[in-house]
C-alpha cells in the first residue's frame, strides 16, 4: 500500500464515515482527524530531506488522454502536509464549542475539503492539481454557505465565482501546456521541459498568477476575503485562511514560477510591486477597521503579501521564508480567529467598540491572545519572526527600497494588532464584558497548542527550515538556469 | 411483386425527391402557421413521413436495404413521440381547454 | 566560569517561568524571592566571568550555543559574546536589576499583580541579557525586541487605565520604527561583510576606508534604531509617557538598562561608527538637540516622575553627543553612572510617592525632608551627582563627555554646559518643591507620611553610596588617576581610537572647563535654592496663563499635538479613504461591476425567451435554412 495514497484517501473514508456516523459524528471527528496526522507524522519521519521526490505514486487514470494520478512529496510538499494535517484537528477541535445543525455534513465537507487539499500539495500531474483545486472549492462553498452569517449566500456566491474564474483560466493554461508537450502528457516533469517562447509564457504566467493571486489573495484580487471570512462560520475561515490560501502561493512555487521562467522573468517585478502594495494598503486599511473579523482579514491580505513579495523576490532566503511563513500564518492566524470567535460567541458582537477589559475577567484568554499577537506581530522567538526576518531578507536582497515598503509592516503590524488587543483586552470593563468567563479545557486545550507551537518555532525553527532546504535551492537553481540560458 | 417493384424502379427518383419536398414543405409550413397544437403535431409526423419517403426512395435507388431499416426505426420512433406528445397535449388541453399553442406562453423570462 | 555565560540569562528565564505559572498559586513571599535570586544568580555569575575575565589576556570570548536560523548562505548561530564591554554592561543590568527587583518587593507589596510584575521583570532582564550578551546582530536584535515587548507589558501594567495601555502601545510603535531600521542595517550588514557575527564583521570593517558608502547607510540605520529605543529626537515621546508603569520599572527600563541599549549597541559596533564620521556628525546633533529641548521642557514638569523621565532623555542626549565625537568610553562611562543615579532618583522618587499615596504632583508635596530623611538623603546625593558636582559619579562622566565635545566643536561644548545648567536647576528645583518648605497636601496624605521599609531603602543607600564612589573608576589624568574604566574597554575601542585624533586638551585647560561647567550647576541650584527655598514659590495651577516660552516648555512643545495631525490624523482619515473609497468603491466597484455587466447583458437576450412556440418554430427553421445556406455557399 502507497503510504501517500493512505495519505490522501483517509479524509475522504472519514468524510464518508462522517456521513453514517449521525450524533455521534463529533467525537467521531476528533478522532478521526488524528489519524491523516499520523500519517504525516510517520512520513515525516522517513523523510529524506534531499531535493528527491518521495512517496511517489504514479498510476494510470485516464492514459487516452495522457492523464496519470502522479502525486508525490518533496521537502516544499512536505511543509504543506504538515500545515494541512496540523491545523484540520485543531480547527476540527475549535468547533466543537459550536452548536452546528446537522453537524456530520459538517464535518463531512472538512474532511472532503482535506482530501482535496492533499491533492494539491502532492499533486504532480496538471490534471490532478486541477481536479484537487476544484475539490478543495466545494466543501469551503458549502461550509460557507450552509453555516455562515446572514449575507451569507450573496457574499459566498462572489467567493464562488471569483475564484472559479480564476480557475478556469488556470485550466486554459494547464489545457494548452498539456497540447505543447510532445507526447500529450500533463505530468508536470514534461510542462517543466518545455521552451516556449516568452511572449507566450507571459500569457501563461498571467493566466497562472491570476488564479493564484485571487486565492492567495494579492492585491487588487482581494476584495472577497474580508467579506467573506467576517461571513463564514469560524471553521469556514480558518480553513480558508489557514490552508486555503496556502494554495496559491504553493502554486506560484510549484507551478507558475517553474513552468514558466521566462513570463516570471518578464512579470515577475509587476506581480512583487503589487504584493508589496498590498502589504502597505491593507495594513493601513486594517488601522480603522472596528470589526474584530474584518481587521484580522486586512491582516491577513498584508503578512500574505509579504509571503508573496518574498517568493517574487526569487532567492534562497525569500522562498525559505515564504516556507515557514506558511506554516506560521497558519498556526497564527487559526489562533487569531479562534480567539475572535471566543469573544464573538461570548459577547454578541465583533465591533471592537463594544469590547474592553476583557483581561481582567479572563487573564488566561488575555495570555494566549498576548502571545498569537506577538506571533503575528513577528516579534523574535516567535514563529512569526523567523518567516518575516527571511522574508524581508529575501525582498532586501531583491531591492533595498522594496525591503524597507514592504518592511513598514513590522510598524503597521503593530499598529493595528496592539490597537486591537487593547481595544478588546485593556480597559476598564463595560457592564457586557464584566461577565466575560475565562476559557474553558477544549479553548484552553487549542489556545495551548497554538501557543505553543508560536514559541517553539520561534525559538528552534531549523527542523522545519530543514525540509524544503534542498527542493527549494534545486528548484531556484532549475529555474535560474532557464533564465540564463535565454 | 416483380412489376410492382419494376415499375416503382421505373419512376424516377426525381420525382420522388419532389413529393418528398413538396410533402416536407407542407409540413414545416403546418407547423409555422397552425397554432392547434394536434394540427402541429400533425405536421410534424408529415415531415417525418417525407424524410421516410426519400430514405425508401434512396433506398430503393441504390439497391442498399439499410435505408429501409433505418424507416423503421424512424417509424419505431414516431410511434414513442405519439405517445408522449398526445399524452401532453391531452394534459394541456384538460388544463386549459383549449389546443392552443399561443395560449402556453408562461415560459418566458 | 565564561564557559558558563549562558546561566546568565538562563536565571532570569527560570524565574520567569517559575513566577509566570505560579503566579496565582505561590504566595508573595516565594514570589518576590525567586525573582530576586534569579537576578542574584545571574549577578554572582557575571562577577566570575567578570574577574575571570579581567584576569585573563584574551578580552573576546565566543560561545556558541546551537544553530538557529540557516537558509542558504545565512547562517545565524545562537551565541553568546564576552568581552570588556558586556561583561561590564552585564554587572549593571543584573546588579542594578537585583537592587530593582529587591526594591520592588517592598514597592509592589500590595498590588494584586505581584507574580504577574516579577514574571515580567524577570522575562525583561533575560531579554536584555540576551541584547547585552549576543554575539551577532540578529541576537542582539532577539533582546532589542524582546525588551521592547516587556516595556509594553509593563508600562501597560496598570491596564484597566485605557491611557497607561495607550503609553504602552505608543512605546512599542515607537520603538518598532526603530527596530525596522535596525532590521535594514542588518539585513544591510549581511550583504556588505557575508555575516552578522561581530567578530566578523569589525576585522573586515576596519580595513575599509572612512566614509564609505556602505557604513554611512549602515551606521544611519542602526542610528535609527538606536534613536527609537533610546528616545532621541525626534521619537522621544514615548518616554515620558512611559512613566505610566510602574516606578521600579522606570528605574530599571526606562532609566537604568534598556534606553541605554542603543549607547550599549553603537559602543559595541564602535569601529562602523568611526569610519562614518557623517553619521557621527548627525548623531552628536540630534544628541545635543534632544538634550537641551528635553532639558527645556523638564525645567516647567510638576510632576516628579515627568521630571526625571525627561532629564533620562536628556541624559540620554549627552550620551549620544559623546558617541557623536568619538568619545566612546565616555559615553559607556556616563551609561554606567547615569545607571547608578538616574535609578536611584527613580527609586526615591517612588519611595515619595509610595508614602503620598500614589500622589505624583509636587505641587502637593512639599517638607518631605523630616518624615523621610533616608529617602531625601539619597535623592540628594543622586541629584548632586546628575548635576555633575565633583567629586560624585556624574561630574566625572560628564565633563569626560564634555572636554572630547571641546575638542570636537565649541559651540557644541557650549550648548552642552547650557544644558548641564538646565539640569542642575530642574534636578534641585525637584528636590526643594518635594522635600524642603511646608506640606502641601491632603491631611490624609500626611497622616499616612512615612518612611519606607528596609526592602525599599536598603537598594536606595546601595545606589547612593555608588553614585557617590560610581565615577572613581574613571578618575581623568590630570587627577591623577589611571582611568581604569579606560584600560579595561581598551581592547573594545582599540581599532576605534587608532582611528581617531587623541585628546591634547592641555590640562590647565580641561581645568577651566570643568571649572566653567561645575560653576554653572553650581550657580543653577543655587538660582533654584533662591526661588523655591527662600522666596517658597510654588508652580502655577494648571489653568494660570503661562508666559509664551513657558507654556511652550509646559506643553513640551506640543510635540505629541504635532505627531497627532502630522502622522496619526492623516493616516488614520487615509485608512478610511482606502477603505471606503479605493477598496469599496474603487476594487470592489469594478468587481461587482462585472457582475452587474452581465445582468445588464441579460436583461436585453432574456427578451428573445418570448413564450411563443411559433416563435420559436420559426426561429428554428431560420436557423436550419441559414445553415443550409452557409454550407452551400461557404463550403
Amino acid at each position: 500500500m502507497e503510504i501517500l495514497l493512505l495519505q490522501i484517501f483517509i479524509p475522504l473514508i472519514a468524510a464518508a464515515v462522517m456521513l453514517i456516523a449521525g450524533k455521534s459524528a463529533r467525537s467521531l471527528a476528533g478522532v478521526l482527524s488524528l489519524l491523516p496526522l499520523a500519517v504525516t507524522a510517520y512520513m515525516y519521519v522517513n523523510f529524506v530531506p534531499d531535493a528527491s521526490i518521495q512517496y511517489l505514486v504514479n498510476l494510470p487514470w485516464v492514459p487516452q488522454f495522457g492523464i496519470n494520478f502522479k502525486a508525490g512529496v518533496d521537502g516544499i510538499s512536505m511543509i504543506l502536509l504538515i500545515l494541512t494535517n496540523l491545523l484540520i484537528p485543531i480547527i476540527i477541535l475549535s468547533s466543537f464549542k459550536h452548536e452546528i445543525k446537522n453537524q456530520s455534513a459538517f464535518y463531512a465537507l472538512i474532511f472532503f475539503m482535506q482530501s482535496g487539499l492533499l491533492l494539491v500539495f502532492t499533486a504532480l500531474d496538471g490534471f490532478l492539481f486541477y481536479v484537487g483545486w476544484e475539490i478543495a472549492l466545494i466543501p469551503i462553498y458549502f461550509i460557507c454557505a450552509l453555516w455562515g452569517g446572514q449575507n451569507r449566500i450573496q457574499v459566498n456566491l462572489k467567493f464562488f465565482i471569483y475564484t472559479i474564474a480564476g480557475s478556469l483560466i488556470m485550466l486554459l493554461a494547464i489545457i494548452y501546456l498539456h497540447l505543447q508537450t510532445p507526447n500529450n502528457s500533463y505530468d508536470i516533469a514534461e510542462f517543466y521541459k518545455l521552451n516556449l517562447d516568452s511572449s507566450t509564457q507571459g500569457w501563461i504566467f498571467w493566466a497562472f498568477f491570476l488564479a493564484f493571486a485571487i486565492k492567495m489573495p494579492v492585491f487588487p484580487f482581494h476584495t472577497w476575503q474580508p467579506d467573506t471570512y467576517t461571513e463564514a462560520p469560524t471553521a469556514g475561515t480558518m480553513l480558508l485562511s489557514g490552508i486555503m490560501l496556502k494554495m496559491g502561493i504553493y502554486g506560484v512555487i510549484r507551478w507558475l514560477i517553474p513552468v514558466a521562467p521566462l513570463g516570471f522573468h518578464d512579470w515577475g517585478l509587476t506581480a512583487l510591486v503589487l504584493s508589496i502594495i498590498g502589504v502597505v494598503y491593507a495594513s493601513i486599511i486594517a488601522f480603522t477597521q472596528n470589526d474584530i473579523k474584518r481587521l484580522i482579514a486586512y491582516s491577513s491580505i498584508a503578512h500574505v503579501g509579504l509571503i508573496s513579495a518574498g517568493i517574487f523576490a526569487w532567492n534562497m532566503q525569500g522562498l525559505q521564508g515564504a516556507m515557514i511563513q506558511m506554516l506560521n500564518h497558519g498556526i497564527n492566524v487559526v489562533g487569531m480567529f479562534f480567539v475572535a470567535d471566543i469573544i464573538i460567541r461570548r459577547m454578541g458582537t465583533r465591533e471592537l467598540d463594544q469590547l474592553g477589559g476583557i483581561a481582567k475577567p479572563a487573564p488566561k484568554l488575555a495570555i494566549a491572545f498576548l502571545i498569537i499577537v506577538l506571533g503575528t506581530v513577528a516579534l523574535p522567538l516567535t514563529n512569526g519572526f523567523i518567516g518575516e526576518f527571511l522574508l524581508l531578507m529575501g525582498v532586501y536582497n531583491y531591492n533595498i527600497y522594496f525591503a524597507a515598503l514592504a518592511g513598514l509592516t513590522i510598524i503597521l503590524g503593530a499598529v493595528y494588532m496592539l490597537r486591537m488587543y487593547q481595544k478588546v483586552m485593556l480597559g476598564v470593563t463595560n457592564e457586557r464584558t464584566t461577565i466575560f468567563s475565562d476559557i474553558d479545557t477544549t479553548e484552553k486545550s487549542v489556545l495551548l497548542i497554538v501557543s505553543v507551537l508560536i514559541i517553539v518555532i520561534g525559538i528552534y525553527p531549523q527542523p522545519i527550515l530543514h525540509i524544503s532546504e534542498a527542493a527549494i535551492s534545486n528548484l531556484l537553481e532549475q529555474v535560474n538556469q532557464k533564465i540564463l540560458v535565454q | 411483386m416483380e412489376n410492382v417493384t419494376q415499375a416503382l424502379q421505373g419512376v424516377p427518383l426525381n420525382h420522388y425527391i419532389l413529393l418528398s419536398a413538396i410533402i416536407f414543405a407542407i409540413g414545416v409550413i403546418g407547423v409555422l402557421i397552425r397554432r392547434n397544437a394536434i394540427v402541429i403535431f400533425m405536421s410534424i409526423e408529415l415531415m417525418l413521413n417525407a424524410v421516410n419517403l426519400l430514405l425508401t426512395a434512396f433506398s430503393v435507388h441504390h439497391n442498399d436495404a439499410s435505408g429501409q431499416i433505418f424507416v423503421f426505426f424512424i417509424m419505431a420512433l414516431a410511434a414513442a413521440e405519439v405517445a408522449v406528445g398526445l399524452a401532453i397535449i391531452v394534459m394541456i388541453f384538460r388544463n386549459t381547454n383549449s389546443t392552443d399553442v399561443n395560449i402556453l406562453n408562461k415560459l418566458k423570462w | 566560569m565564561i564557559n558558563l555565560v549562558w546561566l546568565v540569562p538562563l536565571f532570569p528565564l527560570i524565574g520567569f517561568l517559575i513566577n509566570g505559572l505560579g503566579r496565582n498559586t505561590l504566595s508573595k513571599s516565594v514570589i518576590g524571592l525567586t525573582g530576586c535570586l534569579a537576578v542574584l544568580a545571574s549577578f554572582i555569575v557575571s562577577l566570575g566571568i567578570f574577574i575571570e575575565l579581567n584576569a585573563s589576556n584574551t578580552k573576546s570570548f565566543i560561545v556558541p550555543l546551537f544553530d538557529w536560523i540557516s537558509a542558504g548562505t545565512v547562517k545565524i548561530p545562537f551565541s553568546f559574546m564576552v568581552d570588556p564591554l558586556s561583561a561590564l554592561m552585564l554587572l549593571i543590568v543584573t546588579g542594578i536589576g537585583f537592587l530593582i527587583h529587591l526594591y520592588s518587593t517592598g514597592y509592589m507589596s500590595h498590588d494584586a499583580g505581584f507574580g504577574k510584575f516579577f514574571s515580567y521583570l524577570n522575562l525583561f532582564i533575560f531579554f536584555m541579557l540576551l541584547l547585552v550578551l549576543g554575539s551577532n546582530y540578529v541576537i542582539m536584535f532577539i533582546g532589542w525586541e524582546g525588551v521592547g515587548l516587556c516595556s509594553y507589558l509593563l508600562i501597560g501594567f496598570w491596564y484597566t487605565n485605557s491611557s497607561y495601555a495607550s503609553a504602552a502601545k505608543k512605546a512599542f510603535i515607537m520603538n518598532r520604527i526603530g527596530d525596522l531600521g535596525f532590521l535594514i542595517a542588518v539585513f544591510l550588514i549581511f550583504t556588505t561583510f557575508n555575516s552578522v557575527e561581530f567578530a566578523v564583521i569589525f576585522p573586515q570593517a576596519a580595513s575599509m576606508l572612512a566614509g564609505d558608502r556602505a557604513l554611512i547607510i549602515i551606521t544611519s540605520l542602526l542610528f535609527v534604531g538606536a534613536i527609537g529605543k533610546s528616545a532621541q529626537l525626534p521619537l522621544f515621546t514615548w518616554l515620558p509617557d512611559a512613566m505610566a508603569g510602574p516606578t521600579p520599572v522606570s528605574a530599571l527600563i526606562h532609566a537604568a538598562t534598556m534606553v541605554t541599549a542603543g549607547i550599549y549597541m553603537i559602543a559595541r559596533s564602535n569601529i562602523l561608527f568611526t569610519l562614518a564620521p557623517q553619521t557621527l556628525h548627525v548623531i552628536a546633533i540630534v544628541g545635543l538637540a534632544t538634550l537641551l529641548l528635553a532639558a527645556t521642557i523638564a525645567v516647567t514638569q510638576n510632576d516628579i516622575k515627568k521630571v526625571l523621565a525627561y532629564s533620562t532623555v536628556s541624559q540620554l542626549g549627552y550620551m549620544f553627543l559623546g558617541l557623536g565625537v568619538g568619545a566612546y568610553t565616555g559615553a559607556f562611562f556616563h551609561v554606567i553612572t547615569h545607571a547608578f543615579f538616574k535609578a536611584l532618583l527613580f527609586l526615591g522618587a517612588g519611595s515619595v510617592i509610595h508614602a503620598m499615596s500614589n500622589e505624583q504632583d509636587m505641587r502637593n508635596m512639599g517638607g518631605l525632608k523630616k518624615k523621610l530623611p533616608v529617602t531625601f538623603l539619597t535623592m540628594m546625593i543622586g541629584t548632586i551627582a546628575i548635576a555633575g558636582l565633583p567629586p560624585f559619579s556624574g561630574f566625572f562622566s560628564k565633563d569626560e563627555i564634555l572636554a572630547h565635545v571641546y575638542e570636537h566643536n565649541q559651540l557644541f561644548w557650549v550648548l552642552g554646559v547650557i544644558g548641564a545648567v538646565f539640569t542642575s536647576f530642574y534636578m534641585f528645583r525637584m528636590m526643594f518643591l518635594t522635600f524642603n518648605g511646608s506640606f502641601r497636601g491632603t491631611t490624609a496624605q500626611e497622616h499616612h507620611l512615612h518612611e519606607s521599609p528596609s526592602s525599599m531603602t536598603i537598594p536606595l543607600i546601595v545606589l547612593a553610596v555608588l553614585s557617590v564612589i560610581g565615577g572613581f573608576i574613571g578618575i581623568p589624568e590630570i587627577f591623577g588617576g589611571g582611568h581604569w574604566l579606560q584600560n579595561f574597554l581598551s581592547p573594545v575601542f582599540a581599532v576605534s581610537a587608532g582611528k581617531m585624533p587623541h585628546l591634547t586638551l592641555d590640562h590647565s585647560t580641561e581645568f577651566i572647563l570643568m571649572a566653567v561647567s561645575v560653576a554653572g550647576a553650581l550657580g543653577a541650584m543655587l538660582f533654584a535654592y533662591q526661588k523655591y527655598v527662600k522666596k517658597g514659590e510654588v508652580p502655577a495651577e494648571d489653568r494660570i496663563e503661562r508666559g509664551t516660552l513657558a507654556r511652550l516648555s509646559y506643553n513640551k512643545y506640543y510635540i505629541d499635538e504635532i505627531y497627532a495631525s502630522l502622522i496619526t490624523r492623516p493616516l488614520d482619515s487615509l485608512s478610511g479613504f482606502f477603505h471606503k473609497v479605493v477598496d469599496k468603491k474603487g476594487i470592489d466597484g469594478l468587481v461587482n461591476g462585472f457582475g452587474k455587466g452581465a445582468i445588464e447583458a441579460s436583461k436585453s437576450f432574456r427578451l428573445l425567451q418570448s413564450g411563443m412556440v411559433g416563435f420559436y418554430i420559426f426561429m428554428m427553421v431560420f436557423g436550419i435554412v441559414a445553415l443550409l445556406v452557409y454550407s452551400m455557399y461557404k463550403i
